[in-house]
């Protein structure tokens, strides 16, 4: 599949071909290594491990060996391999009849749509509401996504060694509790999809808003990361709309990533960015899911809802011809759903470009209570009190904006709007 | 597999009658659908004492629970269930019926 039809494994192979085959290997093959050897072990750890030791393996013995013709299957039973030598190792008195029919069981790779089956158990077991969201993240995006605890520490700011006692007490509590590993049952999935969801959102939204004063201020390779496993989802639930939702939701932010920190670092608003800059592969492919999800005519769940407004902003050219008043319907339309303060604000700052400053300033006010700690709060009433002549008022929220936010792009184009006051 | 349902209150004191018949009803849920290990209420923490002779020798009898705290237990379930799924879904029903947070632990 990697190697040209015909070209044997003794032949010498460029070096940077091997480099890519792995690399893909690890993209592609990963999660499917891991699900399945779970499956057969009932136990993340050893899959974990021995998915880990298969692809060091292939690290070792590809650049001599050649690229096997089908990686996959490879990984697959050099992982099994390493898994039936753990398990003996561990336990001596193992049950000589079960390991001899996991000796026998190692060829012929599952059919496909088990394997598939298998990759959305790990997803569901990973996002299982019984462990707390910090260890959903980290163990999905460990089990399912394929990065190294580092690699993960280093994303969310946490010290290696906690990052790997969360991973691990996560994989305790699975196996000591037993947290079944199945797809939940048809009246459970769509609460425990949401679930799942939430977890890639998450990923996703601190990538594109990364917080802390040290980090980037878009963290790509989370945001890449929830697409691709946003991606994976929606190829094994082609069906659900909210999948195709936040897919779409995901893309139509990514597409304009580029155009949303200047070349000095700062944050530019979507009024002020080079439309001709977005990413027009990406905002034509969240444009035909969003389609796909109007012609479906079933009623849409908020990350539907999220991904259309989203595509009514790239849909314009220019800022000014924003179809402000769909904006206004879409956001009303959420907040039936979900009645949050933040969807409420959201929704002022589309008011404010249809009924003017004054009223959305109104709008915004009575969010006080619920939002006083909440730096776009204070950002959005700066910008609003600007606009209405008000500036003594707006440097005061500009101040108490700067305060609470936490990302680097932003304080620095809050920080500059502040200084332009008269 | 058997999971330890414990049974949290943070100063409700004793079930009222409703509560009584709602747990009740629970039980006999539970004996019907094979879910049912054992189950208890237990006397406030007043009434605890905590032994420790971990030493051999004289043990050490302490008046009053083994921690001093605003929530305490005020009874338990043993459940039978297939995994931490279908336990939950069981504990989530037993809190509801006894009006109080419950948690739930494996047992080993």
């Amino acid at each position: 599949m990697l190697q040209p039809e015909g070209r044997g494994a003794a032949d010498p192979v460029s070096q940077t071909d091997v480099q890519e085959a792995i690399t893909r290997a690890h993209r592609e093959e990963w999660a499917r290594v891991v699900a399945s050897l779970t499956r057969r072990f009932g136990d993340l750890d050893i899959a974990e491990e021995a998915a880990a030791e298969a692809f060091a393996t292939a690290v070792e013995r590809w650049p001599a060996d050649g690229v096997p013709p089908n990686p996959g299957a490879w990984l697959t039973t050099t992982a099994n391999r390493k898994a039936v030598d753990r398990v003996r190792r561990e336990s001596k008195r193992y049950d000589k009849h079960k390991e001899a029919q996991m000796l026998d069981d190692d060829d012929p790779p599952e059919p496909v749509g088990a394997i598939e089956d298998d990759r959305l158990r790990l997803i569901f077991t990973c996002c299982h509401p019984a462990l707390a969201i910090e260890t959903r993240v980290a163990l999905t995006l460990r089990m399912v996504g394929g990065l190294t605890v580092p690699e993960i520490a280093r994303a969310f700011l946490v010290q290696e060694a906690a990052m790997g006692r969360r991973i691990t007490r996560a994989k305790v509590k699975i196996k000591a509790a037993r947290i079944p590993y199945r797809v939940p049952s048809a009246e459970d999935l769509p609460a425990r999809l949401s679930g799942v969801l939430a977890v890639l959102f998450l990923v996703f939204n601190e990538g594109y808003l990364a917080t802390g004063p040290d980090t980037d201020p878009v963290r790509n390779d989370l945001t890449a990361e929830a697409i691709r496993l946003t991606r994976l989802i929606r190829a094994l639930m082609p069906q659900d709309g909210e999948v195709a939702g936040l897919l779409a939701l995901m893309l139509l932010t990514e597409a304009r990533r580029t155009a949303r920190v200047s070349a000095s670092g700062e944050l530019v608003p979507l009024d002020q960015q080079d439309r001709g800059a977005w990413d027009a592969a990406l905002v034509a492919e969240g444009h035909r899911l969003v389609r796909e999800r109007l012609a479906a005519g079933v009623a849409p769940g908020r990350y539907q809802i999220l991904a259309a407004i989203n595509a009514v902003h790239t849909s314009a050219a220019d800022m000014r011809d924003t179809d402000w008043s769909q904006v206004l319907a879409l956001y009303d339309q959420l907040l039936h759903l979900d009645p949050s303060p933040i969807i409420a604000l959201n929704r002022a700052i589309a008011l404010a470009e249809l009924d003017g400053p004054e009223v959305a300033l109104a709008a915004v006010d009575r969010l006080e209570d619920k939002l006083a700690g909440y730096h776009a709060y204070h950002a959005t009433r700066a910008d609003l009190l600007r606009r209405l002549g008000r500036s003594q008022e707006s440097r005061a929220a500009y101040d108490k904006a700067i305060d609470l936010a936490g990302n680097t792009a932003e304080t620095a184009y809050l920080t500059r709007r502040r200084h332009q006051l008269v | 597999m058997q999971y330890l349902v414990l049974v949290i209150d943070d100063g409700a004191g004793s079930a009222t009658a409703a509560e009584d018949a709602a747990i009740d009803a629970f039980n006999d849920r539970l004996q019907d659908e094979g879910n049912w290990v054992f189950a208890g209420g237990l006397a406030s923490p007043s009434a605890a004492t905590v032994i420790d002779n971990r030493g051999g020798g004289e043990a050490l009898f302490t008046d009053g629970p083994f921690v001093e705290s605003k929530e305490y237990l005020a009874g338990f379930w043993i459940i039978e269930a297939p995994d931490l799924a279908a336990a939950l879904k069981l504990a989530a029903e037993g809190s509801r019926c006894c009006n109080r947070k419950v948690e739930v632990r494996p047992i080993l």
